[in-house]
């Protein structure tokens, strides 16, 4: 790979890549190699296909790629056959070889694997036909199927670093901002705040400047920025690129989680093969301008994601929060000005050089503009990553591109915004979702999470558990934040296991008014907001804990027990065969009895019994 | 279990030069570390010291606030339960509850054979499989109470 030394290489580059594209006769099969496909064993899946092609002698008619998350990671491993799109789920081995003998070899489906569609029980072949997909807008997510996150020449191909090219030849860095200004873009960490704006503030700041890129993803139940590293890790490199060329810095840092390897692997690659090429290091593409990018991997610290604490993380120190009098953009990172964007934003920086500002700011609602990935996880039929334009409602989220909920249960709340946000009842569910409606009732959009809640997740419970992560999380810095979670923790903890006092809501509200106007830095001010929404929205779940000592959807231990409902049971016999504890007893076809001194509520009854005749009491 | 390991400190002099002894990098210097031993070393702690030229009250605040960094020697497999939202809501507590009978330790320690340890990890993002563990560096996504012993008994066997 020699360096390309001006834009015109560049553009040779691409061609031959592109006509080389085309000629291609031949078959290619798309494998997810993505954490949540891999987590279900995409490397063996591979392995098999690789080995069954070569006994074939089909290999080398067929080219088999690895990429990154098709974001339908319920059903992985996917497998995705091209031209035709072809679409597998839920592959293993066992199903290799009648994939090539069938479908790569005599051009056949295999009946049995193809996806059955949860809704109208159709079978659909075809992924784009797919609700779970044809419902989404993929500007920023859509090339992670088809590219291999390890080869640049497959992202070169798809028009990458053309954005680069235009900014760093024909714009001046003013123009840059102007047309992120135009399009609307904001902060897809959750802040919101207008990235123009943050560049324009940034550049007028003197200093050596910095560029950093916060991949600290850290709220449980989003992983959009890991999907987007791991898959298209050069789409967030082109990004900060131009976002170097419109602000002024040669250095750029990437701040990652440790946790996600696959995520620090392919980016290592990236940049590596980048530099080679010549769009990183020193000259980009025979220009004047110089620009690297480095990686800082995380510890495993939630407060890291917010801007000061990451910066004194990347200066190798403990990463606690500073009061900001002064912004980063003026000094943060070893005290000069640095710009801070989330991995989303700094995704959806060549989309909008490429299609332009206008085009952009017609996806989207007023204020918020542009489309956003959102991690549809938890209670949800199809669980996965969707991209939608920003004001699409929680219904269509929840039932036309989720499937709904599972197992006939009652959908009961959608919890947005992780630590930070809070959880939206149904009566919300029309609601379109950006970043000011969800403020509106309570909750923030945040970095995207969605986590659906059904009838058997207690609301009560769901705030104990994001106020133990805080505590865990809370740097100690500050009385507020340190003393009021311990405090909130003791007293959700105390209700949720039948302690519960009259005045404990009241008090409650107190403690979270206090911390969210004195805390020092946006974890401990955002910390109240879980339990806040929640008994806003569900008081009677709180009231049932308090005065009842009953939790209703049967999570907290002490406050319920099973019973068998005398009318369902048929005698099935699947429950007293699976209870470890041999509390239940009866005979084949008759009523079966559940005895209360041996029960130890592990649940694995209720989770069995196919008839809903265990019940929670 | 406070057995001291035996230190490969040219290993360790690599890694430190991998970062040009930058002492920015003292967390990565540190993590790098852990991966060989599955812990950092307290004993490792004076040659940092000496070639990053950071203070030792540093190395303990940075070791002790970063969840990655243990100072206390780790089993051979670390099985990681993922406590994220979508999981916890998916029933991880008792994957945890499972695993804990099966390993007969408590969340955060080491079996006696210095084969496991257990610990809970902050979402590592793999959300729409969960509940998920991690072993090291594998990931087992739609675990449940069964499958989880069965995934513990395949390490064992993997390592007698």
């Amino acid at each position: 790979m020699a360096k390309l030394e001006n834009r015109e290489a560049l553009n040779e580059y691409r061609k031959k890549l592109q006509s080389k594209d085309k000629k291609k006769d031949h078959k290619l099969i798309s494998l997810c190699a993505g954490s949540g496909c891999g987590a279900y064993g995409t490397a063996k899946v591979y392995k098999t296909l690789v080995d069954e092609l070569k006994k074939k002698k089909l290999d080398n008619k067929v080219e088999v790629k690895l990429t990154g998350c098709h974001g339908f990671c319920e059903k992985g491993p996917i497998m995705v056959i091209h031209p035709e799109g072809i679409f597998y789920p839920k592959v293993k081995e066992k199903h290799i070889p009648e994939i090539v003998e069938e479908t790569i070899k005599n051009g056949k489906l295999v009946q049995s694997l193809i996806y059955k569609d949860p809704v109208s029980k159709k079978k659909i072949s075809i992924e784009k036909d797919i609700p779970f997909y044809k419902l989404q807008q993929r500007i920023i997510f859509g090339n992670n199927g088809l590219i291999d996150p390890t080869s640049i020449d497959d992202y070169i191909s798809k028009d990458g670093y053309l954005a680069l090219e235009k900014t760093l030849f024909d714009y001046k860095p003013k123009q840059i901002i102007d047309e992120i200004k135009d399009s609307g873009l904001r902060g897809r960490g959750g802040g919101g705040f207008p990235t123009g704006i943050k560049w324009e503030t940034c550049r007028k700041h003197k200093g050596e400047r910095y560029v950093i890129c916060n991949a600290d993803e850290g709220d449980p139940g989003a992983y959009m920025d890991r999907s987007l590293l791991e898959g298209n890790p050069h789409s967030v490199i082109e990004g900060m690129i131009v976002g170097a060329i419109a602000i002024g810095s040669n250095q750029g840092y990437v701040y990652v989680r440790h946790e996600y390897p696959l995520a620090v692997k392919n980016l290592t690659i990236a940049l590596e093969k980048a530099r080679k090429l010549g769009i990183l290091g020193k000259k980009i593409l025979g220009s004047d301008f110089d620009f690297d990018i480095h990686i800082s991997r995380g510890g495993g610290a939630f407060v890291c994601g917010e801007s000061t604490a990451l910066m004194a993380s990347l200066e190798g120190s403990p990463g606690r929060p500073k009061a900001k009098y002064v912004h980063t953009v003026e000094k943060g990172f070893r005290q000069s000005p640095s710009n801070l964007n989330n991995v989303e934003t700094w995704a959806n920086v060549p989309v909008i050089i490429n299609k332009g500002a206008k085009w952009y700011s017609e996806i989207g609602t007023d204020k918020s503009k542009g489309t956003k990935i959102f991690s549809l996880v938890g209670k949800v039929v199809n669980t996965g990553l969707v991209e939608v334009p920003m004001g699409t409602t929680l219904r269509t989220m929840i039932y036309d591109i989720g499937g709904g909920i599972p197992k006939k249960k009652k959908f009961k709340a959608i919890q947005t915004g992780g630590p930070s946000g809070g959880c939206i009842p149904e009566r919300f569910i029309d609601l379109p979702v950006d970043f000011d409606e969800l403020a509106k009732v309570g909750s923030i959009m945040g970095s995207g999470g969605m986590i659906v809640m059904d009838q058997d997740t207690c609301m009560v419970d769901v705030a104990r558990y994001f106020v133990e992560f805080l505590k865990e999380e809370s740097c100690g810095q500050c009385n507020p934040c340190r003393e009021g979670l311990k405090q909130m923790l003791a007293i959700l903890t105390g209700i949720c296991e039948g302690r519960g006092k009259e005045g404990n809501i009241e008090l409650l509200e107190e403690l979270g008014a206090m911390m969210q106007k004195f805390s020092l830095c946006g974890l401990g001010t955002s910390a109240p907001n879980p339990v806040l929404t929640n008994m806003l929205y569900f008081r009677d779940e709180y009231e049932a804990h308090i005065k009842d000592k009953k939790c209703p959807a049967g999570v907290c231990k002490p406050l319920f027990h099973y019973e068998i409902d005398p009318d369902v049971c048929t005698g099935c016999g699947v429950c007293l065969r699976k209870c470890p504890q041999e509390a239940i007893t009866g005979e084949k076809k008759k009523l079966h009895e559940l005895h209360q001194d041996k029960c130890i509520k592990c649940g694995i009854c209720y989770d069995a019994c196919k008839f809903n005749s265990i019940v929670v009491k | 279990m406070e057995t001291a390991v035996d230190i490969n400190w040219k290993a360790i002099e690599k890694i430190i030069d991998n970062y040009n002894r930058d002492p920015e990098a003292l967390l990565m210097i540190m993590q790098d570390i852990s991966d060989i031993y599955n812990y950092m070393p307290p004993e490792v702690i004076p040659l940092l010291v000496k070639k990053l030229g950071v203070k030792e009250s540093l190395i303990y605040s940075v070791a002790t606030f970063y969840k990655t960094i243990s100072l206390e020697p780790r089993g051979k497999y670390i099985v990681s339960v993922c406590t994220g939202t979508a999981c916890h809501v998916r029933g991880a507590e008792k994957i945890t509850e499972a695993l804990e009978n099966q390993l007969n330790i408590k969340e955060g320690q080491t079996t006696d054979d210095g084969l496991f340890t257990l610990e809970g990890v902050r979402c590592i993002g793999c959300c729409a499989s969960g509940p998920v563990i991690t072993v090291n560096q594998d990931t087992h996504g739609g675990v449940d109470r069964s499958s989880v012993i069965k995934v513990i008994d395949d390490y064992s066997q993997q390592a007698s």
